[in-house]
């Protein structure tokens, strides 16, 4: 589904990703973990085309990803909901909705609906601005806005920042649950490695723009070695 | 009843609105590009007339007024577009100065360019409307057919636009474009049309602000025309809040009955200084602007 093979990133000429290669399989959870600075951010907004690589390619279903510009990549169905969320809070929960249903598939009736029913609160608070959601809203909100189109990918910056630990168990169970119920791909990157961990198929772990890890999450989970030294989890 | 419609107040509040209308518009006008691209387009004036200049300069072709008048907004549109790929583009990313010093830079060069190809004289244009005031009890009333014609065009203009952008999916991605470009190119929005579409629409409105200058009874059209709304046009956007377009019409035409007062009560000389005091206070006492809601910035 999503092949990333050879990429390198730099920001000015600090180089963020080293030569990373993983790939994504469809209808699966794929979780980048790692610490602060790991590149994870940087990896998702170079898939999306808001960041341009040095060098190394991103497939997504046998087509370049790499030099082609965010909005199209959005078209071709993947769906990012970018670090800390990019909920347009001059905006109604509604118009976010509407918004993110402009270019995506689907007729935006039966997406509101859709999106009213994985996620009710939204559905007391359509007329309100979107900017005196709580945080917990404002995730459900973004994610809402990036699913009302039927991507076929969900590109997920930490959902865990800002929310309380059940908010944030709740977001990932309802991941879990797209994944699975409507074979939705979904690649989670998160701080909160072991609450990533758990909802993921695969776990790639990066450190300082390296790939230290690439496996099926819970081998991932039960390494001992991996769990200390890079994910800072003691057991 | 009619004494108090002839009243000096409120014949100075009616002629005013006349005035106010067209500071008004040419305050959308600058909204409308800041907020999409914060720049500031001081070329907008010059802009303007020009485009007031081709659409008014068919009639020399017998076109009639109301086409005329209809073709000034796509002439607007086309060179407002063409100064934001053209001049404005190769800007963005560059210091905030660049594009000031750019846009004062075509606003002489336009200026100059209208002035050479039909010359500074006035030009009278024929608007299908009396300029001869109703009367109302034997007294002259504010108004004439003219003054009514400039406060609807005005006011279709603006109710036009701003059913644009609350009802269109075209609005929605212009909104969604100035207040959050990259989360809308996430969305699939395409950005950079809508910066260009920014620029169209704003040098549309003020090619009408144009007209309805150059449609006054004792204006007409000349390559400076629009020099005097412009400097108290940015003046009310600043005062309204250049992200607020509501607040720019309202602003523009709260300025118009200001300039009005000033002009019958103290002296015509003293309405710059009082708009500038006004924009002084304004900026000490509510900087984001009277209409806008203040933003918080991550630094």
């Amino acid at each position: 589904m999503i092949r990333v093979s050879h990429l390198s990133v730099f920001h000015g000429a600090v180089q963020a990703l080293h030569d990373v290669s993983f790939e994504v399989e469809a209808g699966t959870v794929t979780a980048v973990v790692g610490a602060n600075g790991a590149g994870k951010t940087t990896l998702l907004r170079t898939t999306s085309g808001l960041v341009r690589p040095r060098s190394g390619s991103i497939e997504f279903d046998g087509q370049s990803l790499v030099g082609r510009r965010p909005e199209d990549i959005a078209r071709l169905g993947i769906a990012h909901v970018p670090e800390g969320r990019g909920v347009i809070e001059e905006f109604t929960v509604q118009e976010n909705l509407r918004l993110g249903a402009l270019h995506g598939k689907g007729r935006f009736a039966e997406g509101l609906e859709d999106q009213f029913a994985l996620f009710p609160a939204l559905k007391e608070r359509r007329r309100q601005h979107a900017g005196t959601l709580s945080g917990g809203e404002r995730q459900m909100l973004a994610m809402a806005r990036a699913l009302i189109g039927y991507p076929t990918v969900l590109l997920l910056d930490e959902p865990s920042v800002g929310l309380a630990p059940q908010v944030t168990a709740s977001v990932l169970s309802t991941v879990r649950r797209l994944c699975e119920e409507r074979h939705l791909t979904v690649v989670l990157v998160e701080q909160d490695a072991m609450s990533a961990l758990r909802v993921a198929d695969r776990a790639v772990v990066l450190h300082v723009g390296r790939v230290a890890a690439d496996d099926r999450a819970d081998v991932v989970l039960a390494d001992e070695g991996l769990r200390r030294y890079y994910l800072g989890m003691v057991s | 009843m009619d004494a108090f419609l002839t009243s000096r107040v409120v014949t100075d509040i009616l002629e005013g609105i006349v005035q106010g209308v067209v500071i008004g518009l040419v305050a959308l006008g600058l909204v409308l590009v800041w907020r999409a691209t914060r720049v500031l387009n001081f070329a907008l004036g010059a802009i303007a007339t020009l485009a007031a200049y081709l659409g008014m300069g068919l009639l020399s072709y017998h076109v009639g007024f109301w086409w005329c008048f209809v073709l000034c907004i796509p002439f607007g549109m086309v060179l407002g577009g063409a100064t934001e790929r053209i001049v404005v583009r190769p800007l963005y990313g560059k210091p905030e100065l660049n594009p000031i010093v750019a846009m004062v830079g075509l606003l002489f060069l336009l200026e100059a360019v209208v002035g050479a190809i039909w010359s500074t004289t006035t030009r009278a244009i024929p608007v299908p409307f009396s300029f001869i005031h109703w009367t109302l009890g034997g007294r002259p009333f504010a108004l004439s057919p003219l003054s009514v014609f400039q406060i609807c065009a005005a006011l279709v203009l603006a109710l036009a636009i701003g059913a644009l952008f609350r009802f269109t999916q075209l609005g929605l991605q212009l909104r969604a474009t100035a207040h959050a470009p990259e989360t809308s190119r996430l969305l699939g929005v395409r950005v950079s049309r809508m910066l260009t579409l920014g620029w169209m629409l704003s040098c549309s409105v003020g090619a009408v602000a144009a007209v309805i200058v150059a449609a006054g009874f004792a204006t007409g059209l000349t390559p400076s025309e629009m020099e005097a709304p412009f400097a108290i046009g940015f003046i009310a956007a600043a005062v309204g809040g250049l992200d607020s377009p509501v607040g720019a019409l309202v602003g523009g035409v709260a300025f118009g009955v200001i300039e009005q007062f000033v002009t019958d009560y103290l002296n015509a000389n003293l309405v710059l200084p009082v708009a500038l005091g006004i924009l002084i206070l304004a900026l000490v006492l509510r900087p984001q602007g009277v209409f806008s809601r203040p933003v918080a910035r991550r630094v």
